[in-house]
């Protein structure tokens, strides 16, 4: 059951009426109240939704299917995306390296950029766009043309058969991706730096190799990805599953899949640096 | 969009995904050094420490063979107690000298380990007794005019003037030769 | 020929009644109930409709009917189980027996024609390959659409795709089928054709078969029984021939589709003298 309160209308437009301070915070009142609810709602539905995940094991070929059309389908903005970050990185790196004589660390600049924020960040932002937004309206075009509701009459749970398998899917897409953009960044970075500009190869990959570490950096960067996965996955669901059945209604929900998906993605990012980056300098 | 052709595809991104993750493991990252290999720990006490950071290398002979894994003060000596971890592929004499270097001049520090004569080896979460404290550019060049100072005074207190006087004068020397100056 | 039966399924009703609602109360919003007081009792293999205007809570019934929604009080049993007492296996395993037909069909639009009928096939029974098949084709053979089989539901017509979702409805020989608004958006050739299907499959299956529809030429033909609804309750009900002949009021206006009566032409407004001094 949809969870709107609407106030009663009078007719004709809302007016403002004489004391619009409580009316602003009734307003904001309203508005937190919702989304508190909603939030919990939305908790309510991830914990459902993951009781649901052996059930997408056992259909290994929807989640495969899933897999495909979540990770195989975003390859394309992925790879050219990291291509390009990682050209520009060292290209705006190497301006400013070279004026204190650093330029051989083009590779460590670059690959501990890629690997430890842009990588997951930018790949997580690109997925959500574009994998997140497709899931939440193909289901919430299943639930507008009653599609769900069918499934649900024929005794079929849709949670176990709609939408577990997508958010295993945005799960295991999530991480490669972002992998993928890491190394294709550091490949562009390659092109740029070695090839075009002239550092040396050698320099490039050694440094960079004694710099990056795999515990500290590359570990955490995929732990990040992997959390920005399941972030950007649950939303997508739960917005498709809860959108109003009607056009706008998967309009709204899409939009509200990439905006909720992208300020996850920033705000757990900034939760998940200091966690894993805090011990760099002496132990503060 | 058959199943074996969704099946090829799913395989070739999970494929590509995996070696992404593998190359920026090896290639990029260090993964087949120190940083996970199995490794014991050694301590050593600095009087000062300098600019060494939390998992700053340890090399031995300029090949990294460990990190640093904390750094404490005693209270009671007032020294910096740091915890290595080193690789335990290798082994040190007891009477390994621990120093605080910097690579180049303005470059990272890390802790040098330089193996004595001794026949016994050093056990896991012993202490290093010798060690050599980083070098502070302030306190040397403190102690370059200390010295310089110490020089122009030189010799008894009534030779105000002299050879030694004359050549440690350069241009600073009037202030300290000159006799019952200031 | 033997055909191995799903062990899910049973081919008819145990009990006289197949659904029975007593005094059903049912509001989306508490403050506004939808249903007030609904009294039905519906005979196992007969073939019943359920009328009234739009908006009425015709397809809340059905709902109510299968367990998708919970009434606020009254009861509703469908072959002598309490459906608001069923925990979910139960719940489940009577769904199973119970087949829906969705408003504009509702077909699984990633898949072909064969594989939504194929689908309550092989998520409840185990059944091989080469039976479902077989299975499949039956059905379809039954509502004329044997070869449409590997026609994607996008590339249907409207009458198509309520036939094919007629076949999925059957497709594990339900004891009792709901049909929500079957006739609605579709030419007077698939009208008729849908209308007979109903009629037929539910003498030759022996199900029990429950029309919401506001299609009064249609029912009239097909069905035995009709209810109307509105404002919440049980206004009429009778056989056909006695809705034909019936004076009440609302009956009345219904059949003959007169604007105004008990159901009023004029949405509640100010007086029009107000309206427009």
């Amino acid at each position: 059951m949809s969870a709107e309160r609407r106030q009663p209308q009078a007719s004709g437009a809302q007016r403002m009426p004489a004391d619009s301070v409580t009316w602003a915070l009734r307003r904001v009142g309203g508005h937190t109240l919702d989304s508190i609810e909603r939030l919990g709602f939305a908790a309510r539905f991830s914990v459902a939704v993951l009781m649901h995940l052996p059930g997408a094991f056992r259909r290994l070929q929807l989640t495969l299917r899933e897999i495909y059309f979540s990770g195989v389908l975003s390859l394309v903005i992925i790879l050219v995306s990291g291509l390009f970050v990682g050209m520009v990185l060292a290209l705006q790196g190497y301006e400013v390296l070279t004026r204190y004589g650093a330029n051989e660390s083009l590779g460590i600049l670059v690959a501990l950029s890629l690997v430890r924020e842009l990588g997951p960040v930018v790949a997580g932002l690109l997925f959500a766009s574009r994998a997140g937004s497709a899931v939440t309206a193909e289901i919430g075009l299943m639930k507008t043309t009653e599609q769900l509701s069918a499934m649900e009459m024929m005794a079929v749970d849709p949670l176990a058969r709609v939408v577990a398998p997508r958010f295993v899917g945005g799960v295991v897409s999530m991480p490669l991706l972002a992998a993928l953009f890491s190394t294709l960044g550091v490949f562009g970075a390659y092109l740029v730096g070695v090839k075009l500009i002239g550092i040396d190869s050698g320099a490039f990959w050694g440094n960079m190799r004694a710099a990056v570490d795999f515990g500290h950096d590359i570990l955490n960067g995929f732990i990040k990805s992997v959390v920005f996965g399941i972030a950007v996955s649950a939303i997508a669901v739960f917005e498709g599953y809860n959108a109003r059945p009607t056009a706008e209604g998967v309009s709204t929900a899409t939009t509200r899949t990439v905006v909720a998906s992208s300020l996850s993605i920033l705000a757990l990012d900034f939760v998940l640096t200091v966690f894993m980056f805090r011990g760099v300098g002496v132990g503060a | 969009m058959n199943r074996s052709t969704l099946d090829l595809w799913v395989g070739i991104f999970v494929t590509i995904g995996v070696a992404a993750i593998l190359f920026l493991a090896l290639k990029v990252g260090n993964l087949t050094s120190v940083s996970s290999a199995p490794g014991y720990h050694l301590d050593a006490a600095f009087d000062n420490i300098g600019g060494l950071k939390l998992r700053a290398p340890v090399k031995a002979a300029g090949v990294v063979v460990g990190r640093v894994e904390r750094i404490k003060l005693d209270p009671q000596t007032y020294q910096a107690i740091v915890s290595m971890k080193i690789d335990r592929g290798y082994q040190f004499t007891k009477d390994t000298i621990a120093s605080i270097l910097t690579s180049g001049l303005l470059g990272e520090v890390y802790i040098g380990l330089d193996s004595g004569g001794d026949t016994q080896m050093l056990a896991d979460g012993a202490r290093i007794a010798k060690t050599q404290s980083a070098i502070v550019l302030e306190k040397l060049i403190g102690q370059f005019m200390f010295d310089k100072a110490a020089a122009g005074n030189g010799a008894a207190p009534g030779a105000s003037n002299g050879p030694a006087a004359a050549s440690a004068g350069s241009g600073t020397g009037t202030a300290v030769t000159a006799g019952g100056g200031k | 020929m033997s055909v191995v039966e799903p062990a899910a399924v049973l081919p008819t009703c145990p009990t006289e009644i197949a659904v029975r609602m007593t005094g059903v109360w049912f509001g989306y919003d508490r403050r506004r109930p939808v249903l007030r007081g609904i009294d039905m009792a519906i005979p196992r293999g007969k073939l019943v409709a359920i009328m009234g205007g739009s908006g009425c809570g015709k397809t809340t019934i059905l709902r109510l009917i299968g367990g998708q929604l919970r009434q606020q009080s009254g009861t509703i049993t469908v072959a002598g189980q309490d459906v608001m007492a069923l925990d979910r296996e139960a719940l489940f395993a009577l769904r199973r027996r119970i087949g829906m037909l969705f408003q504009f069909g509702a077909l699984f639009t990633d898949m072909s024609v064969f594989e939504n009928i194929a689908f309550p096939m092989r998520e409840h029974t185990e059944l091989q390959e080469e039976l479902i098949r077989d299975l499949v084709l039956m059905k379809l053979n039954a509502v004329g659409l044997r070869g449409a089989a590997q026609l994607r539901p996008a590339e249907l017509s409207g009458g198509m795709s309520r036939r094919v979702a007629l076949a999925r409805a059957i497709a594990l020989d339900p004891m009792l089928v709901m049909y929500d608004e079957p006739f609605a958006g579709l030419d007077p050739i698939s009208l008729g054709i849908v209308g007979q299907l109903v009629r037929k499959l539910n003498d030759a299956l022996g199900i029990t078969s429950v029309v919401v529809t506001h299609d009064i030429y249609e029912s009239l033909k097909i069905v035995d029984y009709i209810y109307f609804v509105a404002e919440g309750r049980i206004v009429a009900q009778g056989t056909p021939d006695e809705v034909r002949q019936s004076k009440d009021s609302f009956v009345r206006q219904f059949v003959d589709g007169e604007p105004d009566g008990p159901v009023p032409f004029h949405y509640p407004a100010r007086a029009v003298t107000e309206e427009f001094a």
